[in-house]
């Protein structure tokens, strides 16, 4: 039950946000990472606890790219498309990343749901494009060598 | 009193107001999209914009309150050039099928374009996704016209408080729809079409059924008869360039007649039918309480409004057993003309096509439902709104200016005053006061002219009550009684109202809602833009319909005693209950 999982911290964020609405960020944020992926269930519950549509709680969750209604890989690769990194060169490197890690297309998983990529707006990492972030960790400077460097180190991490 | 200047006019304006506003007292137009007043002002769409000396950038007019001092420019080649650069954007994403869309001239991105003097779009490139939704019986969406300026959104979630749609996905690949992607038909849309009478392109509309229409009108076995709703005839006009609040009711009946209608009857005729009923059930449910002490279902709703009826069947099941089980005067009409007068002229039901003419999208939907079969057919055949007759008389190569009023046909075609008033918010329940009261006291409803005061008008919950001082002997448990009634109209209001109940309110005797903010004058059938100018104007127009009539009494009208002695025998009598009552179903859907 993915709402289980979640209800404490749920919970805490509630109190902490005295305006409903702004708690659903926030509880978008920790549901996607405790179960992997949001769910019907988890958009019915946060809109009656927030007092909001339904069908708003889940237009909020479409237009952000970190959350989604299927289950992520171990690792989400992440690759900026938004103008100072497409100016960098963006394209090279999502065409390299989905070359040499995977040969999946953008916004697939691989089959053993080790790797997602998935090309995003706007990471905040304008000073180093062109970047990506492979969960939480940030790449940047990247060139096409560079970012199959480090998918290679990634995908020989599943032989240790 | 903050004082400023708008193209070098000195204005003074208060705290708060935006530039738009300010502009418009000095007759300075600024073109909008997105906004709407009373709805939405959200700055997004950026087709507003102005000059502001001393300020970098430009500014929306419809979200920027005005300053002491301002200085604001609406006409500099700056602002000329950001507001056709926005249009010319929005319409390289635009489905431009101007000459075969219903929209054709009714249009506010076309008139943008025109008024702007837009001539090349140069910003060719991707376009969003065309997908069409034609799940319902009353409205069809088309994505590839939209513009996403969120009209809907608003009107549906702060206006209606119902949330079947908002917008999804990002870029190009936004839509403005129910979750999940899933059709209209298969969310807790109440069809009420608000969505519809507030879109400024064709992205969302009602189902066209103009053609089912000229097929029956077309077929020599059929004989094809038309009711026309209350509401439309002082919004109809406006279809041919009348302004709002012109009475059009004799021109709208000669224009049917030449259309090839066969007989040309009043949705008002059963709106009195309706008041018989459902006020005799209300005096029945409080004598069960009151005499018989029975658990009865108080307060009584009203239920001429279809999309209420399905807003109560998604969101609050639990009083629907309060709902009058009256159905709506449309479907009244069907089941008596396809059963009553039917054997007036000796035809069989299926032989007879119902047409209503109906300020309303969610007409069509209720006209569909599977139990509005009781004359042995399908009581009500086709809906159009307000707009598609409209359209079928501009088809028909019919002059409207230059008609002669006429009279409409007998025996439908009879109606009182009361009738009329069933368009417009308190109405209903100023007709059900004026026929109640009567009955119980034998005296006139002691109102000035017979009119409500405190339910009438645009507040969104109103409230009247009304002491019975003497009864007839019949009705000796009301002596002393004060009946309490309540009004509400858009659907947030009766969201109110209900919850208000539901928390133990139980002070009210019956609650008129209307989905419609203003009534159904306002419904979502109706010519665009309705702003409350219009609301009002239409509202009065209809009083004074109501006012010119000499009877102004449901149990007046002299056609429905007929009715009543030929062929029904008693209000809720056994007839009555087989054709003109109903029963409703909870509908749970999860979005």
């Amino acid at each position: 039950m993915s709402i289980k999982k979640c209800r404490q911290e749920f919970e805490k964020i509630f109190k902490k946000y005295p305006d409903k609405t702004q708690a659903l960020l926030p509880c978008l944020y920790v549901a996607q990472e405790k179960c992997g992926c949001l769910t019907e269930e988890i958009v019915s519950f946060l809109a009656q606890r927030l007092d909001l549509p339904k069908v708003e709680v889940y237009s909020v969750i479409t237009f952000y790219s970190m959350f989604s209604f299927e289950k992520k890989g171990k690792f989400v690769i992440r690759i900026c498309m938004s103008l100072p990194c497409y100016l960098r060169g963006s394209r090279e490197i999502l065409e390299a990343v989905v070359e040499e890690a995977l040969c999946i297309k953008p916004n697939q998983s691989t089959e053993a749901k080790k790797f997602t990529i998935e090309p995003v707006s706007c990471l905040g990492l304008c000073d180093i494009a062109p970047a990506m972030m492979i969960n939480k960790k940030i790449y940047g400077n990247l060139t096409p060598q560079k970012a199959r460097e480090i998918i290679r180190r990634y995908k020989q991490e599943k032989d240790k | 009193m903050l004082r400023l200047t708008i193209d070098g006019i000195k204005v003074e304006a208060s705290e708060g107001t935006i530039i738009l506003e300010v502009a418009r007292q000095v007759h300075i137009k600024i073109p909008v999209l997105c906004y709407l007043e009373g709805v939405q002002a959200i700055g997004s769409c950026r087709v507003c914009l102005v000059e502001v000396e001393g300020v970098k950038t430009l500014v929306p007019a419809c979200v920027t309150p005005v300053t002491n001092g301002m200085k604001v420019y609406t006409n500099t080649r700056r602002v000329r050039d950001a507001r056709r650069t926005v249009v010319e954007l929005l319409l390289s994403d635009h489905n431009g099928e101007c000459q075969t869309c219903e929209r054709n001239e009714d249009c506010e991105l076309q008139a943008l374009a025109r008024d702007l003097g837009i001539r090349d779009i140069e910003y060719l490139g991707e376009q969003s996704l065309k997908k069409e939704d034609t799940s319902t019986a009353a409205l069809v969406r088309d994505t590839s016209k939209c513009i996403l300026c969120r009209r809907c959104v608003s009107v549906c979630t702060e206006i209606q408080g119902v949330g079947a749609i908002f917008p999804q996905n990002r870029g190009f690949k936004t839509i403005i729809g129910p979750a999940f992607s899933l059709d209209l038909e298969n969310v807790i849309c109440v069809q009420c079409g608000q969505c519809a009478a507030v879109c400024p392109v064709s992205a969302i509309k009602e189902k066209d059924d103009t053609e089912k229409v000229w097929s029956a009108l077309d077929n020599p076995d059929k004989h094809v008869i038309v009711q026309t709703a209350p509401a439309i005839r002082a919004a109809f006009g406006e279809c041919f360039g009348y302004p709002p609040g012109t009475l059009v009711t004799g021109k709208m009946t000669s224009a049917l007649r030449r259309l090839g209608f066969d007989a040309v009857f009043d949705t008002e005729f059963t709106a009195d039918l309706t008041i018989m009923e459902e006020g005799t059930e209300l005096l029945n449910r409080l004598k069960k309480a009151l005499v018989d002490k029975e658990d009865i279902s108080l307060p009584q709703f009203t239920s001429c409004c279809p999309a209420w009826i399905k807003f109560v069947e998604h969101f609050y099941p639990e009083f629907l057993p309060n709902i009058s089980t009256c159905k709506s005067p449309q479907q009244m009409f069907g089941a008596v003309a396809k059963t009553y007068y039917a054997g007036k002229i000796g035809r069989r039901p299926e032989d007879i096509f119902v047409v209503s003419i109906m300020p309303c999208t969610a007409k069509k939907f209720e006209a569909e439902r599977p139990e509005m079969t009781d004359s042995g057919a399908q009581d009500v055949d086709a809906v159009l709104t307000t707009r598609e007759l409209g359209r079928l008389i501009k088809q028909a190569g019919i002059e409207f200016r230059s008609l002669h009023g006429e009279e409409m046909d007998t025996p439908f075609g009879i109606a009182t005053g009361a009738a009329d008033i069933f368009a417009n918010t308190g109405g209903v329940m100023e007709a059900g006061l004026r026929t109640a009261y009567e009955i119980v006291t034998g005296e006139q409803l002691p109102f000035k002219n017979l009119h409500v005061k405190s339910i009438a008008g645009l507040d969104g919950i109103k409230e009247a009550s009304i002491t019975f001082n003497k009864t007839f002997s019949e009705w000796e448990f009301l002596k002393g009684v004060t009946l309490k009634v309540a009004v509400a109209h858009g659907l947030g209001n009766a969201r109110k109202i209900l919850e208000r109940v539901k928390g133990g309110d139980n002070t009210y005797h019956c609650i008129e809602i209307m989905a419609c903010p203003g009534g159904c004058i306002g419904g979502g059938g109706q010519p665009r833009m309705t702003t409350d100018e219009m609301r009002r104007a239409r509202i009065s127009a209809i009083y004074k319909e109501d006012e010119g009539k000499k009877l102004r009494k449901s149990h007046e009208n002299p056609a429905l005693k007929q009715l009543y002695g030929q062929f029904l025998g008693q209000p809720l009598g056994e007839k009555s209950h087989h054709l003109l009552h109903t029963q409703y179903m909870r509908r749970d859907f999860n979005f």
